[in-house]
């Protein structure tokens, strides 16, 4: 089954960022060797005379993909409802990918402001993505406040540290089996967001692990492999894990030559 | 008139948001708005009065994660 995200079909279940590739070229061959159907943007200053935005902007009409604005940056509340705001009039979409960033060393998100401005939002009809914990109670006042989407970090943004709480993941997509759940954040490894996917995952979001590949291109279409496979694995209802070894040979039948 | 655009000083003429922007060469960019850290929509940038000492945030779309 496909991807429905506040009702829209999506065939990949990669998300992707489009920030620090070498070259918009490179971005672009990476968006379609990954077959990503949805691609984060921001919103920066512009200078009246260089319109790198404009440029930028160009680019993603080539590349012809959804596109999910970000807050990112944004500190306080009325910073990230601003922001979704200019969001909205510039991408023509109310997808909004809330951050409310609460600390500057780990970038981990201000859950209370997270909270605050996504019932502000859900209010004004936006469709909101938050950039959380995996905290369930952060979680359930999330879906409270409008929120059909939730997006709990693996590790710290850009630090390709993987699941560092498999564990709390795994409750998470247990509590919320309805809820489509995506991994936004430190994500490093193929196999690490091919794990996300086999604890039931619904997608994955990433940036800096296919950027800053040393080929982004293939990294990009190995991302996407993972994601399939592990979301397949799902599907599939993968074994469970025991203590002791069980014969995969049938004993029944095997001749006794001592 | 001098007022802030994007934290840089500088001077115009216009009286309005609209205006400001055609001055400051934003003409026919893909932008959003904020007057005095407050989001004015496309459609209400001609109303928007600007005053000595404002405050102007122009937006364009940019790479992120």
């Amino acid at each position: 089954m496909s991807l429905q995200l506040y009702g829209i079909e999506l065939e990949s279940r990669l998300l992707l960022g489009t920030s620090q590739y070498p070259s918009p070229a490179v971005l672009l061959d990476t968006i379609r060797e990954s077959r990503t159907d949805v691609v984060t943007v921001s919103l920066r200053r512009e200078s009246g005379t260089n319109r790198n935005g404009q440029a930028f902007w160009s680019l993603l009409r080539e590349a012809n993909v959804r596109v999910l604005p970000n807050t990112a940056g944004c500190y306080s509340v009325k910073e990230a409802v601003t922001t979704a705001h200019m969001a909205r009039e510039i991408f023509d979409t109310p997808w909004i990918k809330l951050e409310v960033i609460g600390e500057n060393d780990t970038l981990g998100p201000d859950v209370i402001g997270l909270v605050e401005a996504a019932r502000i939002l859900s209010e004004e009809g936006f469709e909101v993505f938050p950039y959380t914990t995996d905290d369930l109670v952060v979680a359930a006042k999330l879906v409270d406040a409008g929120c059909r989407v939730l997006m709990p970090l693996a590790s710290p943004i850009g630090s390709a540290q993987g699941l560092n709480n498999p564990r709390a993941l795994g409750r998470m997509r247990g509590h919320f089996p309805d809820i489509p759940l995506i991994i936004d954040a430190g994500i490093g490894l193929p196999s690490q967001a091919a794990a996300a996917m086999e604890m039931g995952y619904d997608a994955v979001l990433l940036n800096t692990a296919v950027a800053k590949a040393g080929n982004p291109i293939s990294m990009g279409r190995a991302f996407a492999l993972a994601i399939e496979a592990g979301h397949l694995a799902y599907e599939a209802q993968p074994l469970l894990a025991r203590d002791m070894a069980s014969p995969s040979t049938p004993v029944l039948g095997k001749a006794w030559l001592d | 008139m001098k007022i802030q655009c994007n934290d840089i000083d500088v001077q115009i003429v216009a009286t309005c948001l609209h205006g400001a922007l055609q001055e400051l060469g934003y003409g026919g960019a893909t932008v959003a708005t904020a007057l005095n850290g407050e989001f004015v929509p496309k459609s209400m940038r001609a109303e928007a009065e600007v005053r000595e000492g404002d405050r102007i945030d122009i937006l364009a779309p940019m790479q992120g994660g």
